[in-house]
């Protein structure tokens, strides 16, 4: 479903990815940690083909019409409301009237923004604002997920019930790479995690039901020998 | 190409909704061109030149630079909260993004224009009534003209760190053509001279409309290009 082969890409002479090659099947989730500047969102970028890398290839079935994406800015406009922007970024995808209604109506509801539909973005608080981000990124049923520290902002209520939302979509087939500095925001949801540092992944391994406290434990371990 | 119209339509309409709710680019705008046209109207000796000789050039220098404002902001707002990378994401060619635009500012600078002319007329003392229909469609060729490439350079222009600036620099010397053009037929129309007089101006602002078009058209992808 989604395939790294070889990445490598570089800013300068700042290396970003070095050698970076992995594979995700339907229902995997693979959680990437890493510290500030370890290159985590240049390889969302270059996975969504927002950036092309200078080595290697990165291949999604479906396109890039099959991905879903959360960055560290919403891509949401400010003027418009809630469901204007839902409903924008819907018919860019193709996405039917009714479907987008359905959708739209069933993922305000989970990410309790109902109250919200027609206010404008720009009235939102920054939690809210991460919300309605989410249900941009999944109001298309995208099948595969790119998330980028998608818990910023949010409150634990809505931290909690995003996660259900992600173990659902996980549940339904969704591949996922969600990458952070946090270990215990993203050790749940993970099959498998990875730990970069500089451009490179250091460990790559699956999560083997371990928790957040023996994840860190290894992350810092990995970290610190790399 | 039918759905890169109907993408198209969705960005343009997008954008037309965000002013209309906003209304800070139209107002400015708006506001500009009374102003220039006001400095001209005083800033002019009326027993020097006729009001009919002066009064072409006067109405293009006053489109142009109100018509540079509304190119600037096009691909601004996309820049706000990465928007932008939204639509590189969807599934939607970037050409449809480029006709989105183009659609969106031709309508902006058309506004301005159906602001600024019956100012003009007011101003200047100039009938504009008994040669509307062939005035409009010079307006209409010119402005198709200029905002084509207008629009190619906003895009390019708009992640540089002095956009606001360089979007003129570049996009003046293209506009050059046409504003003469227009002038000349302008000038035909307001002294009432016939309508075959304009004929070779109109046909030369119609071929440049034909070619920036499809060099615009054709060029926006790389513009968008990582």
């Amino acid at each position: 479903m989604l395939r790294a082969e070889g990445l490598r890409h570089a800013f300068g002479s700042v290396r970003a990815l070095d050698d970076i090659s992995f594979t995700l099947h339907p229902g995997q989730t693979l959680a990437v940690f890493g510290p500030n500047g370890a290159g985590k969102t240049t390889l969302l970028k270059v996975l969504a083909g927002l950036i092309r890398p200078q080595g290697g290839r990165a291949q999604i079935e479906g396109g890039r019409g099959a991905v879903g994406w959360i960055g560290h800015q919403p891509q949401l406009y400010a003027h418009l409301t809630v469901h204007e922007n839902l409903r924008f970024w819907a018919s860019l995808y193709d996405v039917p009237d009714g479907a987008v209604r359905r959708r739209a109506g069933d993922l305000l509801a989970r990410l309790r923004l109902e109250a919200h539909r027609d206010r404008p973005v720009r009235a939102l608080s920054r939690g809210l604002v991460q919300r309605v981000a989410i249900a941009r990124a999944l109001i298309h049923d995208p099948r595969v997920l790119l998330l980028d520290e998608p818990f910023t902002g949010l409150d634990r209520m809505a931290a909690e019930e995003f996660r259900r939302l992600l173990e659902e979509q996980v549940a339904n087939g969704r591949a996922t790479v969600l990458v952070t500095h946090n270990v215990e925001e993203g050790t749940e949801l993970a099959t498998d995690v990875a730990f970069m540092r500089a451009g490179r992944f250091v460990r790559l391994e699956p999560r083997a039901g371990r928790g957040a406290g023996r994840i860190a434990d290894a992350y810092r371990e990995a970290i610190a020998d790399a | 190409m039918p759905d890169t119209l109907r993408h198209a339509w969705v960005i343009a309409r997008k954008d037309l909704l965000v002013e209309f709710r906003s209304r800070t680019a139209i107002l400015s705008v708006a506001v500009f061109t009374v102003l220039v046209l006001l400095v001209f109207n005083f800033g002019r000796d009326p027993t020097a030149v006729a009001a009919v000789d002066l009064a072409p050039s006067i109405l293009w220098v006053t489109f142009t630079f109100a018509a540079m404002l509304t190119l600037n902001r096009a691909f601004q707002l996309e820049l706000e909260n990465q928007a932008l990378d939204g639509l590189l994401l969807a599934p939607i060619g970037p050409r449809s993004l480029y006709l989105g635009k183009l659609l969106a500012n031709l309508m902006f600078v058309a506004v301005v224009e159906a602001v600024g002319l019956p100012l003009f007329a007011l101003f200047f003392n100039v009938s504009v009534l008994p040669v509307l229909p062939p005035l409009a469609g010079v307006i209409a060729l010119a402005t198709i003209g200029f905002v084509a490439v207008g629009t190619l350079f906003s895009a390019m222009t708009t992640r540089t760190r002095f956009a606001e600036l360089l979007l003129p620099v570049l996009l003046l010397p293209f506009m050059i053509p046409p504003l003469i053009w227009a002038v000349l037929a302008t000038a035909a129309l307001l002294a009432g001279r016939p309508l075959s007089e304009a004929g070779g101006w109109l046909r030369l602002l119609g071929a440049y409309d034909i070619v920036f078009v499809t060099l615009a058209f054709f060029l926006f992808p790389a513009t968008v290009d990582e």
